[in-house]
């Protein structure tokens, strides 16, 4: 069954599916290995509104590499990597050494993503600034380049998120059976009683932080090599860490599908919302992600596929009681 | 003379300008039961703490075997064989009780056990203190005196050689707490952990510890066997004051 959904995905766009209905589900996979990656730390009960931070360092660092150094996004993705996790570190060592939970570590997060988006809007003359930037492309004469990391092709594109996704969705296996993730449940519910039965907070927090924090960076790269174009606002930024959430909260962020039909969700809502009212009312999509997060929080905190899931549960206790 | 496995010497804590313990010094011998008394606010808790790596002393050394403690981390103080339990019971409520209790055999070890080696502890640790040790029990439906056998559980799953057990019998009834103490000098006896108790009921402590340190004002007023410590004049002026009979009679009717 789930190898069966699994080919029919691999071969959908084989079977003459259109050029934008191939891009939204290239777009929906690429925002799915996201969502992914933040909830690998988000539903361990550290919730970042920093990893537009990280997307970011993976976007830019690469196209900047690529345009004022031809360095190939291939030594350009480990650098942007490095610098991930380095800025993770940064910001985790102190806040979980200190115990900054909750609320204000989201805080501190949120400075961390407005911060970076700044930065890149200050490197104007290096980044392009708020106008954003194209990596110099490779594909005058050929169809893809390998060395840039450029593909004209969907196709290919498809097949390489595809992978990308469901290594991210191998990453979250991985941890949900460690004895790591029951070790970070417990500190997120009594960090001190963790501590003193030996759990070494700071870093198992650290680890699963930087985790996530290479994940997202490597959505970063995918995402600016895919769209050959970055934006401070499409990367980086408070609006794209509050849209991770988001989408991770409608989704359903503790059952493993459900960051990817939180990205489905969203992305459908946003094309559903540009196609109905078009351009003209300017944070239109930005309004309704609001008020449906409110929605959201209330009526379904598990999310569409956590809630989903429980009720399916729930007929077959009820059907296996009948 | 059994050797020392703890030894407490001039341990100071401050607050700010309050100093809740003012160099404390007394010596734990290898499987002793060492009742720490004291009414409310004399500094048990936070020299407990304060062995345990949660708080960081101000002066003083805290030696387990000849090694220095004080200052650790609470992590580090549970790998070299301290295990704690809390007074307000503090258990993962998400997780169920072989789970609760499995990350402290694996995680409270100076060595890592394997995965199944904890959960096997785990089970024992939970069948030691007659808690249902299956996968499905959960936190939910445990009362007050399950929650403390958690906490115990859990702290002994981490193989201590030391246990510090927080005014464990508060909240119980006085079956419950015959039981309760009861277990603990069965841990001692048959585990061979050395323990150090908590406690301001004076009766179910009285009938199982070795010793008593008493503590007020963060200081120690007195310490000794529990008769000696009862009879103490200083004792009972400050921690027993007007109920002082009423220990008299219970002490008689523990004892014998």
């Amino acid at each position: 069954m789930k190898y069966a959904a699994l080919a029919l995905l691999a071969a959908a766009p084989l079977l003459g599916m259109g050029n934008y209905p191939l891009h939204l589900l290239i777009l929906c996979l690429l925002w799915a290995c996201v969502y992914t990656s933040w909830s690998v730390m988000g539903r361990l009960g550290m919730v970042s509104f920093g990893h537009g931070a990280f997307m970011g360092i993976g976007a830019y660092v690469v196209v900047m590499g690529w345009n004022h150094y031809g360095l190939s996004p291939w030594i350009g993705t480990p650098i942007a990597l490095a610098l991930a996790a380095a800025v993770a570190f940064l910001i985790g060592y102190p806040c979980f050494r200190f115990k900054i939970v909750g609320h204000y570590f989201a805080l501190v997060t949120l400075a961390l993503s407005e911060v970076t988006r700044l930065i890149i809007v200050a490197l104007r003359d290096q980044t392009g600034g708020s106008l954003g930037v194209t990596p110099k492309t490779a594909l005058a004469d050929v169809s893809y380049s390998l060395n840039a990391l450029q593909f004209s092709s969907k196709l290919v594109w498809f097949y390489v998120i595809l992978a990308f996704w469901l290594g991210g969705l191998w990453i979250w296996k991985k941890v949900d059976e460690s004895m790591g993730r029951l070790a970070l449940e417990a500190i997120s519910q009594e960090e001190d009683a963790a501590a003193s039965i030996g759990i070494n907070v700071t870093k198992l927090k650290l680890g699963v932080t930087i985790l996530s924090a290479l994940m997202t960076c490597m959505g970063g790269v995918l995402y600016a090599q895919y769209q050959l174009y970055v934006n401070p606002d499409t990367v980086s930024g408070i609006g794209i860490s509050l849209q991770m959430v988001f989408g991770v909260i409608a989704g359903g962020m503790f059952v493993r599908l459900g960051p990817t039909v939180g990205a489905a969700f969203t992305l459908l809502l946003a094309e559903g919302l540009r196609l109905w009212f078009g351009n003209q009312y300017h944070g239109l999509d930005l309004t309704v992600y609001g008020l449906m997060l409110v929605l959201f929080i209330i009526y379904m905190p598990k999310g569409i596929l956590g809630a989903a899931s429980g009720a399916l549960e729930k007929r077959r206790m009820v059907r296996a009681g009948a | 003379m059994p050797s020392r496995l703890l030894s407490v010497h001039d341990l100071t804590k401050a607050f700010g300008g309050f100093i809740a313990v003012n160099r404390v010094s007394f010596d734990v011998a290898e499987g002793e039961i060492l009742g720490l008394i004291g009414p409310n606010g004399s500094g048990k808790s936070t020299t407990f703490n304060l062995i345990a790596g949660a708080l960081a002393p101000s002066a003083g050394s805290i030696r387990l075997r000849e090694r220095e403690i004080g200052g650790l981390y609470a992590n580090r103080v549970a790998h070299l064989g301290v295990g704690r339990t809390y007074q307000i019971p503090r258990p993962f409520r998400k997780l169920s009780l072989v789970e609760n209790v499995a990350l402290a055999a694996y995680y409270g070890q100076a060595g890592q056990p394997s995965r199944e080696r904890a959960y096997q502890q785990a089970r024992d640790a939970l069948e030691l203190v007659k808690l249902p040790s299956e996968d499905a029990a959960r936190v939910d439906g445990l009362g007050a005196a399950g929650l403390k056998k958690l906490e115990l559980a859990r702290a002994l799953a981490t193989q201590p050689q030391l246990l510090l057990a927080d005014e464990s019998l508060g909240g119980l009834d006085e079956q419950e707490m015959n039981q309760a103490a009861d277990m603990l000098s069965g841990i001692r006896d048959r585990r061979g952990i050395t323990i150090i108790w908590v406690e301001h009921i004076m009766g179910a402590l009285m009938r199982v510890v070795d010793r008593c340190v008493v503590l007020d004002h963060g200081e120690v007023i007195a310490q000794g066997k529990p008769q000696e410590v009862a009879h103490d004049p200083k004792v009972i002026e400050v921690y027993l004051g007007t109920d002082a009979r009423q220990l008299q009679s219970d002490i008689a009717a523990r004892t014998g």
